[in-house]
């Protein structure tokens, strides 16, 4: 029998989760290089499926375990530290197409001795149109779930809370929405494809990637919604809404990078 | 005491084998499981290289032959077959670097100790220290189905080189490479949770009045390592993902007849390469600390220093990058920033080295198995260094690039650096894993051969490249011949003295003599982990330690 702990940290019972969730990440790649080569799209999707499978139910213990009281205040604050923790690796990661994309418009490939390399004619948008409302509606979408956090820490507001999520995911929906319009726009009738040019290169690796996380932060404040809905969170112990705010603002930060370094400056370096 | 646990009975383990080892949210039962992987990695890998260095031991190619690869050279006809060679230096690079060393010092050691010396019960996050166990398992995998699938060619695996360069990376065929890039993203996932978790704990779970300067040194160099991971890793991540977008959705990130610029991807490669060196190094600087003050008999001279070393090391680690491209068309100015920024890193290694001399001076110097691997480890890694430095100067480099100087010197740094740092943390501490210590003789037999096996392996090579021999060939002219058989016959030696390590291994596991005190070495080994019995209860520090249990007063 294992002795009485006299501590605050969680020390957790053994589990199958990280084995079950790193086979399904084998299987899930093995499956999309199987895809990429035109072998068979199946794999993939059943990698991928058990990692859904596994999201839902680890992240479900999770929530059972909070509320079985082992997540102490202590915990807590590792819990953040790890959250602020796994943003920075992502600032990183976007790191690399910033790289990418401000080396292109520094020093692009037709000013080198001896290219012969010559941009094609790339159709110009124009980033105060829809890329400059765009920037708003995810902005807007940051404000309304502040205003829940704050209903949520000042008076326990569960209505405004409910609002401000509400209002925050609907907005970071019609952003996703606006994006896929955009991007059907200049596929369909501008011409703009992956690759062809490094410029489209950078705009939908870097667009596309920061899209992906839009994705993934709906579908974050989406579930605090249902957990909101059910009761969950009080005014001091929310650490799980917590973490998807500070997702939410960190996708929000990087599109204004985004905004003023692809479309604003990008976008001035061709058409 | 420091754990109230341990007083009285023996703790009794109830939990099955299934449940310990493939479902384990247990920091020191992960830290063995990556012990045991890294090592049978690191057995395929040696493998391949010690094949390697049988091709070369004379000159043309007597063994990876078209017509098959052979084991023992004949007199039958023989075309030579460079893809197989390009794929094992290929897969001997990704595995090393991702798959064993990393693993080893930073999953193995960082695991089982850092929590140790600082106190802590656990990790922060003990089920995801397990996803980062699995994810490097699945990594390891992907890179093994890697070597085995379709590649360039026509044949199995790919042969780009460990650093993946374009445009051979995005033209050569097949899915090995495909696999590759998985296998370095799940890898890379790995290490980034790893620190995530290592990070937290470190921060979160010190003991109660253990101040970020009383820390440990090893448990101080995990954490620095951790920010190297966190903040280099993804950047490799975001490299590699263009390549597979370039192989695969026709991008043309590095493609110039599409305005792509195929120099950028080994900008973006190098800013995490050359961290990647510091995560290798990093804990076993950690480790050498206290094997050396342990047998000293001193405790640590310079601690403060050594901490701020470790930082400034971590800091520099990151703005010296592109000294590894100083012959792709960088400006003057580029090179020369990069030239005495990269010397710069000399300093701080150079108070480390010194400090770890100076702790020695007057101590009490006791030859154990362990001491003679850090001291290995001390005179290998200062040649490695030193050579570093040569290497860091852009004018030199022009003559040295891709020679078999940089093999060598990185080899030094590498091989004989982190590798020794490696095995004298395993006989450091293999009583306190196991609970049976090791036969004297044996381990002292192994360094020697190592040691001497390793040296005639990679100094000829510095010869080698003063000659003029280019590294990545299968083959070499007759003016290259003899060093190239010395060097030869010294990994012969080394790969014996590391099936020899394998048997001292087994030995000690299975019948090994048992360890009975808490520190079986002397009292300078004063961090937490010398409170605990060997080997450790499932659960430490139930009864969070107290400081008289770590603070000794001095510096550790």
């Amino acid at each position: 029998m294992a002795h009485a702990k006299n501590h605050d940290y969680h020390i957790l019972n053994p589990s199958i989760w990280p084995l079950f969730s790193a086979g399904a990440a084998f299987v899930m790649l093995f499956g999309a290089v199987f895809w990429m080569h035109g072998v068979t799209p199946w794999l993939f999707w059943a990698g991928f499926i058990a990692l859904l499978y596994t999201m839902w139910g680890w992240w479900g213990e999770t929530i059972a375990e909070d509320a079985a009281g082992d997540h102490t205040p202590v915990v807590v604050i590792g819990l953040r530290y790890g959250f602020i923790l796994f943003i920075m690796s992502e600032v990183m990661f976007f790191f690399a197409w910033f790289w990418s994309a401000i080396k292109h418009f520094m020093y692009p490939m037709q000013d080198y001795f001896g290219t012969e390399y010559v941009q094609p004619e790339i159709y110009a948008i124009d980033p105060l149109h829809l890329p400059l409302i765009n920037t708003l509606v995810l902005l807007l979408s940051g404000c309304a779930v502040t205003w829940a956090h704050h209903a949520l820490v000042h008076g326990n507001d569960r209505k405004a809370m409910v609002q401000g999520l509400a209002i925050g995911i609907a907005l970071g929906i019609i952003f996703t929405g606006l994006q896929a319009f955009e991007y059907a726009e200049l596929i369909l009738h501008k011409d703009w494809t992956f690759g062809g040019d490094i410029f489209y290169s950078n705009f939908f690796m870097a667009t596309g990637f920061h899209g992906f996380h839009v994705l993934v932060g709906s579908i974050f404040l989406i579930v605090c919604l249902v957990r909101v809905m059910k009761g969950a969170f009080t005014a001091e112990r929310h650490v799980g809404f917590e973490a998807a705010a500070w997702y939410w603002h960190f996708v929000d930060v990087v599109w204004l990078f985004l905004f003023f370094a692809v479309y604003l400056w990008g976008l001035s370096t061709v058409g | 005491m420091a754990d109230a646990a341990i007083h009285g009975h023996e703790h009794e383990d109830q939990r099955g084998f299934f449940t310990r080892w493939f479902m384990s949210t247990n920091h020191k039962d992960i830290g063995i499981l990556y012990l045991f992987v890294s090592a049978f990695v690191g057995f395929i890998s040696v493998a391949f290289t010690v094949y390697m260095r049988l091709e070369l031991m004379e000159p043309g190619v007597q063994y990876m032959c078209l017509e098959g690869a052979r084991m023992f050279a004949s007199s039958a006809e023989c075309t030579p077959n460079g893809h197989l060679w390009n794929v094992l230096i290929t897969a001997h690079g990704i595995l090393m670097m991702f798959f064993v060393v990393i693993p080893a010092l930073f999953g193995g050691f960082g695991n089982y100790f850092m929590p140790l010396q600082i106190g802590a019960p656990d990790m922060a996050f003990p089920r995801m220290n397990n996803l980062s166990f699995w994810l490097y398992v699945a990594g390891t995998s992907l890179a093994v189905c890697s070597v085995l699938a379709p590649g360039g060619n026509n044949q199995l695996g790919s042969g780009v080189g460990w650093v993946l360069y374009p445009p051979l990376s995005t033209l050569e065929g097949g899915l090995s490479l495909d696999l590759a890039i998985f296998a370095v993203h799940v890898s890379g996932a790995s290490s980034i949770l790893g620190a995530i978790n290592m990070i937290t704990t470190f921060l979160n779970m010190r003991a109660p009045g253990m101040t970020l300067f009383k820390v440990p040194l090893f448990a101080w160099s995990i954490f620095v390592t951790s920010w190297l991971i966190l903040l280099s890793l993804p950047v490799l991540a975001g490299a590699i993902t263009m390549l597979l977008m370039d192989r695969n959705f026709g991008f043309g990130f590095f493609d110039p007849a599409a305005g792509g610029d195929p120099v950028l991807y080994q900008h973006i490669l190098w800013f995490f390469g050359h961290p990647e060196v510091y995560i290798i190094i990093l804990p076993g600087f950690g480790i050498i600390s206290h094997v050396i003050a342990t047998f000293s008999r001193k405790p640590i001279f310079g601690y403060l220093p050594m901490v701020l070393a470790i930082i400034a090391i971590g800091v520099l680690g990151f703005v010296v990058w592109a000294h590894h491209m100083y012959t792709v068309g960088m400006s003057l100015n580029q090179q020369a920033y990069f030239m005495i920024a990269t010397m710069v890193i000399a300093v701080p290694t150079g108070v480390k080295v010194f400090s770890w001399i100076a702790t020695m001076w007057g101590g009490s110097i006791e030859f154990k198995t362990p001491m003679l691997w850090a001291l290995g480890f001390l005179f290998l890694f200062t040649v490695g260094g030193v050579t570093g430095i040569v290497l860091s100067q852009a004018a030199v480099d022009r003559y040295y690039h891709d020679t078999y100087y940089v093999v060598a010197h990185f080899h030094y740094v590498m091989s004989l650096g982190a590798v020794f740092a490696i095995f004298a943390g395993i006989y450091f501490y293999l009583g306190k894993m196991s609970g049976r210590q090791y036969p004297e003789w044996a381990g002292k037999l192994h360094f020697w051969m190592m040691f001497i096996g390793a040296n005639l392996t990679f100094f000829p090579q510095h010869f080698l490249g003063r000659q003029g021999m280019p590294r990545r060939y299968i083959d070499y002219p007759e003016a290259y011949a003899f060093w190239n058989y010395v060097s030869t016959w010294g990994a012969f030696l080394s790969f014996a003295s590391f099936l020899f390590f394998f048997g001292v291994m087994f030995y000690t596991l299975t019948r090994g003599a048992r360890v009975t005190q808490n520190n079986y070495w002397n009292e300078y080994a004063d961090t937490l982990e010398w409170t605990l019995p060997s080997p450790p209860p499932e659960h430490t520090f139930e009864q969070l330690p107290k400081r008289e249990d770590w603070d000794k007063g001095h510096a550790h």
